[in-house]
């Protein structure tokens, strides 16, 4: 049933976003590091991994034509790294935030259509992950577990869904209040078509919006908890870059190429999201298409014969 | 619970062009609903009584008016009958013949076939009852789907395109979104949407509200048309007694509940004799007699959890007496279609 809908769907989103410059603007921004990251092996100058002989003066090398963006403290090409960083940064941005818009999803449609105790109950929760301070606890449980990629990811996705399930919740309050879904209730629709079919399209703009925010959120949470050293320290991120850079030195060495270039791809892959998600945003919620109350200079447009 | 889905393959030749009265009130009762009460209860308040004892029967063909004023059930008791009421609402009392299966008898589930195919609803306000982020087309195909009357594909799409077409909707605006549509067109939507399931009782439920007087006209006409088409039995609830003179057969006026007068339509707009009914005519322009005055009724409906112990409408009626106060009238017969509930007609 579900199909229907997207027939007409994908195709039209695309043929919208096409014409939505903030979108395809995200849309570039956040090609590029997916692309960089599937690519990284023959984008990279140098195999992060590979040993490399180093003297004292690799370390911390200014940039050169050796080495474009200079090298870390190992002596290492700090290009290579922070192509090579883009791929974890990436995988926890997008697996985290996908557990925590699953997570917040569900509990905040359940929460906001059947409320009551139910309801009750589930805020409840919330209101307690939510008072509870993020990063400490995070920071706790990655420490008790095993500092592995997919315990970060894991660590992340649980511990950010609340903001997302008080916003569904809020939105399927409003939604479910609406006369059509007394109008599918008197179609012989029960709860879970009419989650499904009329709760679920109405908030979905919202959690792709969020998904967006999850997602930044994600990378900049990764990035801490790697610059707070809580990592694998085999896989190298963004924030472990930071974090070498910041720990050994990079500072007093002067070596602004050490933090500058892992900052940058935090801040542009968080941005790509967030400009993708506005243009997705616009063009997935109809109203928002033709905009009856906007205002403007071109609402008045006779031709100059007419003003003459 | 047997299907109630009807098979009758339809032209708007073969339909009866015109149910003459004498045959109407001979024909099946599709619908009877006898003593239907229903409450809002509360936690800390004692419950309002929003229907009480309200008994009225839809034969086939009919157009039934019910009218009143704002808050004196109406909505209430049309949401019951399809056991929609709000999750306060509890009917406590009475029972609802549907082709003769008492519809309070049902589980969710039957209900839930019953719903759309054996009774459907066209909402007041069309805005609201339609979902913004999806398409005309789409919601109406909602309830044939629901009710797995699809034979394929392309067969969905003509039924979508002809019930389009019956509201004098063009078919290529399927797939266009309800604010792309203009209000009129969208309460058209909405009826298509009520056919689609070839229900044999459609409930207007103001249907006409906050539509200008044409679209208004309009509207109604389409309804009485598709009623004669299709054979439908229609429930119309309406403050406008104009319409109901129109369209309607039989007229259910309620006040603050409760059955006022239930009669054809002729017998309440030429002798009606509730009080309510007759000031509530009265209450409505006469245009051939414009120098006549418009007299309002005073006072305002009762609040349903603070009823006065005698007749409903005894604080704001003219003719009160003792009695109206303290006792509650019953229904009584006059004629052999005609109920009110009023002691003044008691000897009669």
């Amino acid at each position: 049933m579900t199909v229907q809908t997207e027939v007409t769907g994908f195709r039209g989103i695309w043929g919208q976003l096409r014409r939505n410059k903030m979108g395809i603007v995200g849309l570039v921004m956040l090609l590029l590091a997916i692309g960089m990251a599937i690519f990284a092996p023959w984008l990279a100058p140098y195999d992060p991994k590979a040993p490399v002989k180093i003297t004292i003066d690799d370390i911390y090398a200014p940039p050169s034509a050796e080495h474009l963006l200079g090298t870390d403290d190992a002596g290492k090409d700090v290009l290579s790294n922070f192509i090579f960083g883009s791929r974890v940064s990436l995988t926890v941005g997008f697996f985290a935030s996908f557990i925590a818009i699953a997570i917040g999803g569900t509990i905040g449609i359940i929460a906001g259509f059947y409320g009551g105790r139910v309801e009750n109950g589930l805020m409840r929760v919330t209101d307690i992950m939510l008072v509870i301070p993020d990063l400490p606890l995070a920071v706790v449980l990655v420490a008790l577990t095993r500092p592995s990629l997919w315990n970060i990811i894991f660590v992340i996705g649980i511990l950010g869904w609340t903001g997302t399930a008080r916003l569904v919740r809020s939105q399927s309050l409003s939604v479910k209040e609406r006369k059509f879904v007394l109008r599918a209730k008197a179609i012989g629709g029960g709860n879970l078509y009419i989650i499904r079919r009329h709760i679920l399209p109405l908030v979905l703009p919202l959690m792709v919006a969020n998904t967006v925010l999850v997602i930044s959120l994600a990378i900049l949470n990764e990035s801490t908890l790697s610059f707070l050293g809580l990592s694998d320290p085999t896989t190298l991120s963004w924030g472990q870059m930071l974090n070498f850079a910041f720990t050994r030195g990079a500072m007093s060495a002067g070596a602004w190429w050490a933090l500058v270039p892992p900052g940058f791809g935090i801040v542009w892959v968080v941005l790509g999201c967030t400009l993708l998600g506005h243009g997705l945003e616009q063009i997935l919620n109809p109203r928002l298409e033709t905009h009856h109350l906007a205002v403007g200079k071109q609402m008045v447009s006779r031709s100059s014969q007419e003003g003459a | 619970m047997t299907r109630v889905g009807k098979s009758t393959t339809r032209g708007p030749s073969q339909q009866i062009d015109e149910i003459s009265s004498k045959t109407l009130w001979q024909a099946n009762v599709l619908l009877d609903v006898r003593e239907l009460s229903v409450d809002f209860v509360s936690e800390d308040q004692s419950p309002a009584h929003a229907v009480e004892k309200v008994s009225f029967i839809l034969r086939e063909g009919e157009m039934l008016g019910i009218v009143g004023e704002s808050g004196c059930g109406k909505t209430t008791l049309m949401l019951s009958l399809m056991r929609l009421l709000p999750a306060a609402g509890r009917i406590v009392n009475g029972q609802i013949l549907f082709m003769g299966q008492d519809l309070l008898d049902l589980s969710e589930s039957q209900m839930g076939d019953v719903r759309w195919k054996g009774i459907s609803m066209i909402f007041q306000g069309a805005m609201n009852a339609l979902n913004p982020v999806r398409t005309i087309g789409d919601q109406i195909a909602e309830g044939i789907k629901r009710h797995q009357l699809v034979r394929s594909k392309e067969w969905l799409d003509e039924r979508v395109e002809e019930l389009l077409e019956l509201v004098g909707i063009s078919a290529n605006r399927k797939n266009q979104y309800p604010h792309q549509y203009s209000g009129g067109m969208r309460q058209r939507a909405m009826i298509a949407m009520a056919l689609a399931c070839n229900p044999q009782v459609v409930i207007a439920d103001e249907p006409t509200t906050a539509l200008d007087v044409m679209i208004q006209a309009q509207i109604l006409e389409l309804l009485d048309n598709l009623r004669h088409q299709l054979g439908l039995s229609v429930i119309l609830v309406t403050h406008d007694l104009g319409v109901v003179a129109e369209v309607c057969d039989s007229v259910l006026v309620m006040y603050g509940g409760v059955t006022a007068e239930y009669a054809d339509v002729d017998t309440t707009f030429n002798k009606p004799e509730h009080p309510y009914t007759q000031q509530l005519l009265g209450a409505f322009p006469d245009l051939s007699n414009p120098k006549s005055k418009l007299v309002a009724i005073p006072g305002y409906p009762p609040r349903l959890n603070d009823l006065p112990p005698g007749c409903r409408f005894e604080p704001r009626c003219q003719h009160a007496f003792d009695r109206c106060s303290q006792e509650k009238p019953v229904l009584h017969q006059l004629g052999s279609f005609h109920e009110v509930s009023c002691h003044l007609v008691e000897n009669r």
